[in-house]
């Protein structure tokens, strides 16, 4: 390897075909490069996704009630599941210290809001204070409904901001009366929603109120739940995981459904849809190392073969030289030099250009699902000794075959 | 100098066995210079393959300077070809993208002598043929007569025991030739013993003693008055 003479001798086989290395070259590195890219590109997507579903940080778990679909305990399949006020409240007695935010809500459709001579048809949510921040709502003015309103049953009412402006238009709506129902109610604010018009069409009273009111007695349509910030990404996902299923459990014991039945009971845990994504990216990923190692060995198989002619054509020369003394040591490492200079030459080429298109480029890109692609600077590096090794590899039948080489049969005159 | 008693060699050819050699005995002495002739297919060629350790006897004893050649593993044969022989050969197989200095100083490489001093010798060998100003020159730059010189030059390399030149005028016009011959006389005339092989009665006069080979058997061995090459040229 470290024989300056051989350097020498490889040096000027190089500098008499340089097509030939180049296109040798050229395989290698852009298997190198494709290689690079599609790893940069496969983490630039697991950081978009990470970045998306950090920005939500959104732990929320949502509880509703469907229809059961199996028979369980005597009781028949098709059988609609009513989750209750109990429910709600076993749940806050057992996981309390485990919640962030909860609030179950009892909702009530198109019913019409009256003020002065405009009316419209809304949806009524009868809620706990906390499903304001659950719902990520704004405050426009005024306030939310607070523990008193919900102590007191009291007749205050929250609306949305397309509502506000469905039935009052410019004027001041905080501390006017409407009439839900027959009843008078107050209106104390008025909040924005992220999730646009259709989510500012409603409007928020306490849920005791909704309750007497509507005649829902102890009826809740649905629960949100969010659970106290964990350090991690991975932590968060398994302790909701484990809640969910929990709380599946709980509730599906309290209302005798069968534990394999799917469709009485939904829990919809947003942590694990993102777990999911992950799952998918990493896939991704894996299918992106694969596709790239497939590159890399056929950019291999390419140096063979192209060794394999070099061999062929050299035949005669490696002839002379055995018959002027050539030990066949020497000529296998004379191939194998060759071999192993041009891939790893050729495979740090296609390393710093990738690298180099990453840095510059990679923060160019302005996709939501591609962020700040990058490479591992150690898997890079690992790739190449990996292409050295494979370079040897791809020299080694090559050298081989031309050590065995007769020089009796490499000098006859044709 | 070389020993050889009762040689064989056959060549498988499918079903069909060709026997070359029929049980040759030949000895040279240091210093002689003998041509080896015969028509086609008369062994003569096997014979110089043998001899040149590029291929094997399947019987008899061969003995180059002392040394039992037999059963050679590559490493020893390569290793006895660069110690003992040097080639010539009838289409002088220089390697095209050297330059004659650097194909002159290849055995040297192989003797693992370093750089300067194997640059210094092979410039000493080319002086010698008189090709000192087409060192850097590529073998394509070269006439015939110039790259068979240059073969010479290289076969002397490595200072063997014996020359062993396979046609070396074959592609060569007859004043060329003459003037290879007289270079051959002349290393000869200094001590060297070296192996002729050739068909031309012209070229195996200028040697001291031929060899006439026919069907794989000698069927004559003669001194000859040597003619110089240079009376002729």
């Amino acid at each position: 390897m470290f024989d300056l003479d051989r350097w020498d001798e490889i040096f000027e086989t190089i500098r008499k075909n340089k097509l030939r290395t180049f296109l040798t070259g050229l395989s290698v590195a852009s298997g190198i490069f494709i290689l690079v890219i599609l790893l940069g590109i496969g983490e630039g997507m697991r950081n978009g996704i990470a970045r998306e579903f950090e920005q939500d940080a959104s732990n929320l778990i949502l509880v509703f009630p469907g229809v059961t679909s199996k028979e369980h305990k005597g009781l028949n399949p098709g059988r609609r599941i009513q989750l209750k006020n109990q429910d709600y409240n076993q749940i806050l007695l057992k996981y309390g210290d485990q919640l962030d935010h909860s609030a179950s809500v009892y909702q009530v459709y198109n019913s019409v809001i009256n003020y002065g001579k405009e009316s419209g048809s809304y949806r009524i949510d009868g809620t706990f204070p906390a499903y304001h921040v659950l719902e990520n709502n704004q405050l426009a003015s005024g306030r939310f409904i607070n523990i008193n309103d919900l102590d007191n049953s009291e007749k205050n009412m929250v609306i949305g901001h397309r509502l506000k402006l469905d039935l009052f238009k410019d004027e001041e709506a905080v501390g006017k009366n409407v009439q839900l129902a027959g009843i008078n109610f107050k209106i104390v604010g008025v909040f924005s929603d992220p999730g646009g018009e259709r989510d500012e069409t409603r409007a928020i009273i306490p849920i005791t109120t909704a309750q007497k009111a509507f005649g829902g007695k102890n009826n809740i349509a649905n629960m949100y739940l969010t659970l106290k910030p964990e350090e991690n990404f991975d932590a968060a996902v398994a302790t909701s995981t484990q809640f969910s299923a929990e709380l599946e459990e709980l509730l599906k014991d309290r209302h005798t459904i069968a534990p394999d039945d799917n469709s009485a009971l939904h829990i919809n845990n947003s942590l694990e849809n993102a777990k999911r994504f992950y799952t998918l990216m990493d896939m991704i990923r894996l299918f992106f190392w694969g596709v790239g190692i497939c590159t890399i060995v056929a950019g291999v198989v390419g140096v063979s073969n192209i060794m394999l002619i070099i061999v062929k054509e050299r035949t005669r020369e490696i002839g002379i030289r055995k018959a002027l003394g050539a030990q066949p040591l020497s000529i296998i490492g004379m191939v194998l030099h060759e071999s192993i200079f041009v891939t790893a030459i050729a495979g740090f080429l296609g390393l710093i250009f990738s690298l180099a298109l990453l840095e510059f480029v990679g923060p160019l890109i302005e996709t939501q699902y591609i962020y700040n692609p990058t490479v591992n600077f150690t898997v890079a590096i690992n790739t190449v000794i990996i292409l050295v090794i494979a370079g040897a590899l791809a020299g080694f039948f090559p050298a081989w075959r031309a050590a065995r080489i007769k020089p009796i049969i490499a000098l006859r005159d044709e | 100098m070389i020993k050889i008693s009762n040689l064989h060699k056959s060549y498988r050819m499918g079903a069909n066995s060709l026997h070359v050699l029929k049980g040759i005995d030949f000895n040279v002495e240091e210093g002689e210079l003998v041509s080896i002739m015969g028509s086609s297919g008369s062994g003569k060629s096997t014979l110089l393959n043998i001899l040149g350790m590029l291929d094997e006897a399947d019987e008899g004893s061969y003995f180059l300077d002392g040394v039992p050649i037999k059963n050679l593993s590559e490493k020893q044969g390569a290793k006895y070809r660069n110690k003992f022989l040097g080639f010539i050969f009838q289409s002088f197989n220089l390697i095209g993208y050297k330059s004659a200095l650097d194909n002159v100083a290849l055995p040297l490489y192989y003797q693992g002598i370093g750089r300067s001093e194997r640059i210094d010798r092979a410039m000493s060998y080319l002086e010698k043929v008189g090709l000192a100003q087409w060192a850097s020159h590529l073998p394509n730059e070269l006439s015939g007569g110039q790259k068979q010189r240059v073969a010479i030059a290289r076969a002397l390399a490595s200072d063997p025991k014996v020359l062993l030149a396979d046609e070396p005028t074959g592609a060569l016009d007859t004043t060329t030739s003459y003037e290879v011959m007289d270079l051959i006389q002349e290393i000869n005339d200094e001590g060297r013993t070296i192996l002729v092989v050739t068909h031309e009665h012209d070229i195996a006069q200028m040697t001291k003693r031929i060899v006439n080979l026919k069907d794989g058997l000698i069927i004559e061995d003669t001194v000859v008055s040597q003619v110089r090459a240079l009376s002729n040229v």
